[in-house]
């Protein structure tokens, strides 16, 4: 399997693609600045948010037990799943029992974290995203590639394209609006035969059973209010202590995500509707294994929102899919590793450490930091290529030990000097795009010991 | 007071220039300066690579050369920083305490510990300010625009008594240059772009120079305006601030 | 013979026991301070520009009668629900097949919020949950007095859970998803209006 640096090496090869989506997404992050300036109290929003889950991730267990009571007194049916794989069959035994081969959904990066498409699909069961992003990319058998804006990697041609192909548009007729239009009556068919709807949750109240789902473009609603069974899936980090908490949490959400203030509809879901079966499905999948590491449990305060993604330098000029993972970007390269910390040792390396993403967190992870903390994680485990181990090794042992150091570094300005060729070639990766610095006769300390010390 | 000058590796071996304009600038200032003759590297480019483990020679050669001063000054933000937050040695806890507290990147020693402006200096040119992720968000040497907080910067300081000079900020003020230690080998593609990026901002202003408190910065980015054939050179702090009329 | 069972620990027990063993040690936090959050001098004015921005409108009217005329005028010939006045008895159970068809719907918000524009309705006011989404176009009606500030105030003031399904709309619908390219109407209403009885 490809690695991140080699699916970035291909995404930069079409340079003009990648400026397109690096000013894309930094003109989110624009937007984001915008919005989060314009409150002069945005950093203690970010605190608050902050120690509300770092608490709740300290008592999980017993608001965990809080959300339950009252949930099942609300009349929702409470699953637990312990595994991806039994999120999937809880789910579609759900579905089997009551008769139906298509359901409608609407965001849940659970979901894909969970490959919940791909096990209904098997199990004979039409899946239609509704979210209009997830849609596209769902009839171009792609995942998604950034977890709120899952069609940023595609320009309105390609999405022309699949919409002609699937819909029957017109084809070369590109504009957003015909296009958005198009996708609104396919899907109001859908949402009005929908028989049952499954949804993320943004964020679960323990002081009152109920959950929250947040989105602009109203699909969660038109499934979920059509259907005779409405599911909802969450990790259960999801979890917050009160209702009156929502006002940090949705004050913060849509300004970190696209600088809006606050999205469309904020969705609060309590009781069923009469006649209607409501389930929640929480989720660990890992989860309760990174509660117990120090380093990296941070890392559950995650809101989903992806300023980090959009203020990253690298995600925008890699793309999500260099990743090779659902939740990709920053968060994604210090939660996969959890999971599998073989498949993804790659993922802590693709970032210069620059820090901005542990800036625009609105719940303060220490992203950065547990960057830096994976790396050695990673390294003690042994998930590194040997021919990076022997290099950093050796490097260790000569810039550990002075006259080595003093050696080597004379060695090579030397060869820099009189032997260029023997470092200037392509296959040097300093030298592909870049020239050597130049290579001086004296070093610093050469200099001193002559000139200045006494 | 007893002051140690800390030249990272890179700058020891390839850009001299840049540890001798800080050791001038010290003396100028009115500090007194030692230079530990068997300093070697920090241990930064293992340590961010996964390798902290394997730096304990370097950990250990560090106390060893800068146990004993009341400050230790350095020409680098991401080499000081990572002093700051990772040097360890187990047999000499005091010692590396102390250094973790008292180690300062030039500019921020000028500032805050000096309390001193540099008004000697003069360079009549157009200079693109770059401003290194470490010394930024790790020292924070400067405001950043992610946050809502107020708005300086330590190096603009200086610089803004410089005379003759014309300072000019790339749209994206702070955007990472792409250099991140090995990151630059490993992630080649990326880190280049990144850089190439960095460039065209700082070209859009038709600047003469870039600078930064970094030398990996502008190493990164004089290697693709060198391969550019570009006539845009780039300089270190230091060596702005170190001039004179 | 003897034999023992081993009770299968169920998956909400293994959940539960492996949070409680990994779980941190218990930390405190500050509970949100309304009163250093940002205040504006016409709550009014702060709406009705956020709203605008967002791709909704506003019209202020001066009484119920007033709203009432208004809204007759603009909805002359649209097939109109309008759950503040005479609604359908069998609405809560119009299919959505039925719903479909509906052009405006005109429901009572509760709350509505300055910083973003928007209007908190529960399913009381809006009788069917669907109709507020399902129809082409949305009307709001509110009173001045009950525009708070932020959501810090608006959560004060309602109860998420007194009804079972509760909703903050700020405007109308509308997606981005293609090429980050603006466009209101995705699923829900096409257009969204608040109508302002004034103090």
């Amino acid at each position: 399997m490809k690695d991140h640096a080699t699916l970035a090496e291909e995404f930069i090869k079409d340079e003009a693609r990648t400026n397109w989506h690096d000013e894309t997404l930094w003109f989110v992050r624009q937007k984001r600045d915008k919005a989060a300036h314009g409150l002069p109290e945005w950093e203690q929003l970010r605190e608050w948010a902050s120690q509300i889950k770092n608490h709740t991730l300290s008592n999980m267990d017993r608001y965990l037990e809080e959300f339950e009571k009252n949930a099942l007194a609300n009349g929702i049916r409470v699953h637990w799943a312990a595994t991806a794989e039994e999120h999937n069959r809880i789910i579609h035994d759900i579905i089997k029992k009551n008769g139906i081969t298509r359901i409608v959904k609407s965001k849940s990066m659970l979901t894909e974290e969970c490959h919940l498409n791909h096990y209904l699909e098997e199990q004979g069961v039409e899946v239609v995203d509704t979210d209009l992003g997830e849609r596209i990319v769902q009839f171009r058998h792609e995942p998604p590639s950034h977890i709120v804006l899952p069609a940023i990697h595609l320009k309105k041609q390609d999405v022309s394209d699949t919409f002609h192909k699937h819909l029957h548009t017109e084809k070369g007729n590109n504009d957003p609006t015909y296009l958005t239009r198009a996708a609104r009556v396919h899907l109001r068919e859908k949402f009005i035969a929908s028989e049952l709807a499954i949804t993320g949750v943004n964020f679960a109240v323990a002081e009152t059973g109920g959950f929250v789902v947040c989105t602009n473009e109203g699909n969660a609603d038109m499934g979920t209010h059509a259907a005779n069974v409405h599911i909802a899936c969450m990790g259960f980090e999801k979890l917050i202590p009160k209702a009156s908490h929502l006002s940090v949490f949705l004050r913060l959400l849509a300004r970190s995500a696209t600088g809006q203030p606050v999205t469309t509809y904020s969705s609060h879901f309590h009781k069923p509707k009469p006649g209607q079966e409501m389930h929640i499905v929480i989720v660990d999948n890992g989860r309760s294994n990174i509660l117990g590491k120090p380093d990296f449990r941070n890392a559950l305060k995650c809101i989903r929102c992806a300023a980090c993604f959009n203020t990253c330098p690298v995600y925008r000029r890699s793309g999500g899919f260099s990743y090779h993972t659902a939740v990709a970007g920053p968060i994604g390269s210090i939660l996969n590793p959890n999971f599998d910390p073989k498949k993804y040792s790659d993922l802590p390396f693709a970032s210069s450490l620059c820090g901005s993403c542990s800036n625009v967190c609105p719940v303060k992870i220490d992203i950065h930091d547990q960057l830096w903390k994976w790396r050695q994680a990673l390294t003690k485990a042994g998930y590194v290529p040997l021919m990076k181990k022997i290099m950093m090794k050796g490097m260790a042992f000569v810039l550990g030990r002075p006259a080595l150091y003093r050696f080597s570094g004379a060695s090579a300005r030397w060869v820099l000097r009189y032997m260029p060729f023997m470092v200037k070639f392509k296959i040097n990766p300093w030298y592909k795009q870049r020239e050597m610095p130049a290579p001086p006769k004296q070093s610093f300390r050469e200099w001193y010991i002559q000139n200045k010390k006494k | 007071m007893k002051v140690a000058l800390f030249i990272p590796c890179y700058i020891d071996q390839f850009y001299p220039q840049v540890g001798q304009a800080t050791l001038e600038l010290l003396t100028k200032l009115g500090c007194e300066v030692d230079f530990p003759l068997h300093q070697t590297c920090c241990g930064q480019p293992m340590a961010n690579s996964g390798f902290a483990a394997a730096s304990k020679d370097c950990d250990k050669n560090f106390v060893r050369n800068f146990t004993g001063y009341d400050y230790i000054v350095g020409p680098s933000g991401s080499c000081v920083l990572h002093v700051k937050e990772h040097l360890k040695d187990d047999k000499h806890p005091d010692e590396t305490i102390h250094i973790r507290r008292h180690i300062y990147e030039l500019t921020e020693f000028i500032t805050d510990v000096l309390k001193k402006e540099v008004t000697h200096a003069v360079f009549p040119h157009k200079v693109g300010l770059h401003n290194s992720c470490h010394g930024q968000r790790g020292l924070g040497l400067s405001s950043m625009t992610e946050r809502v907080l107020p708005a300086f910067s330590k190096p603009e300081q200086l610089l803004s008594k410089v005379k003759g000079i014309q300072l000019l900020k790339p749209v994206r003020n702070d955007e990472c240059c792409g250099f991140g230690g090995t990151f630059s080998v490993f992630e080649e593609a990326v880190s280049v772009k990144m850089g190439k990026d960095r460039i065209k901002q700082h070209e859009a202003n038709d600047v003469e120079y870039i600078t930064g408190v970094d030398v990996s910065c502008l190493m990164h980015l004089e290697g693709i305006l060198k391969r550019q054939g570009s006539k845009v050179k780039t300089i270190h702090i230091a060596e702005i601030l170190n001039t004179e009329a | 013979m003897v034999y023992s069972k081993q009770k299968e620990m169920s998956s909400r027990d293994k959940i539960f026991s492996a949070i409680r063993k990994n779980k941190p040690e218990p930390v405190p936090f500050a509970e949100p301070d309304a009163s250093v959050v940002i205040s504006y001098p016409d709550l009014f004015e702060q709406f009705k520009t956020v709203l605008t921005a967002i791709g909704g409108s506003c019209i202020e009217v001066s009484s119920a009668a007033e709203a009432n005329k208004l809204i007759a005028e603009l909805e002359k010939g649209a097939y109109v629900i309008d759950t503040t006045a005479d609604y359908p008895e069998n609405l809560a159970s119009l299919s959505p097949g039925l719903l479909a068809s509906v052009d405006t719907a005109i429901i009572r918000g509760l709350t509505a919020v300055a910083e973003n524009g928007s209007i908190w309705v529960t399913e009381k006011e809006m009788v069917n949950r669907l109709l507020p989404f399902i129809a082409q176009q949305l009307i709001l009606v509110i009173h001045e007095k009950d525009i708070v500030p932020t959501m810090h105030q608006a959560y004060e003031k309602i109860t998420i859970n007194e009804t079972g399904f509760g909703v903050f709309i700020a405007g109308p619908s509308k997606t981005a998803d293609i090429e980050q390219s603006l466009v209101i109407g995705a699923h829900g209403p096409c257009g969204m209006r608040a109508v302002v009885i004034k103090n």
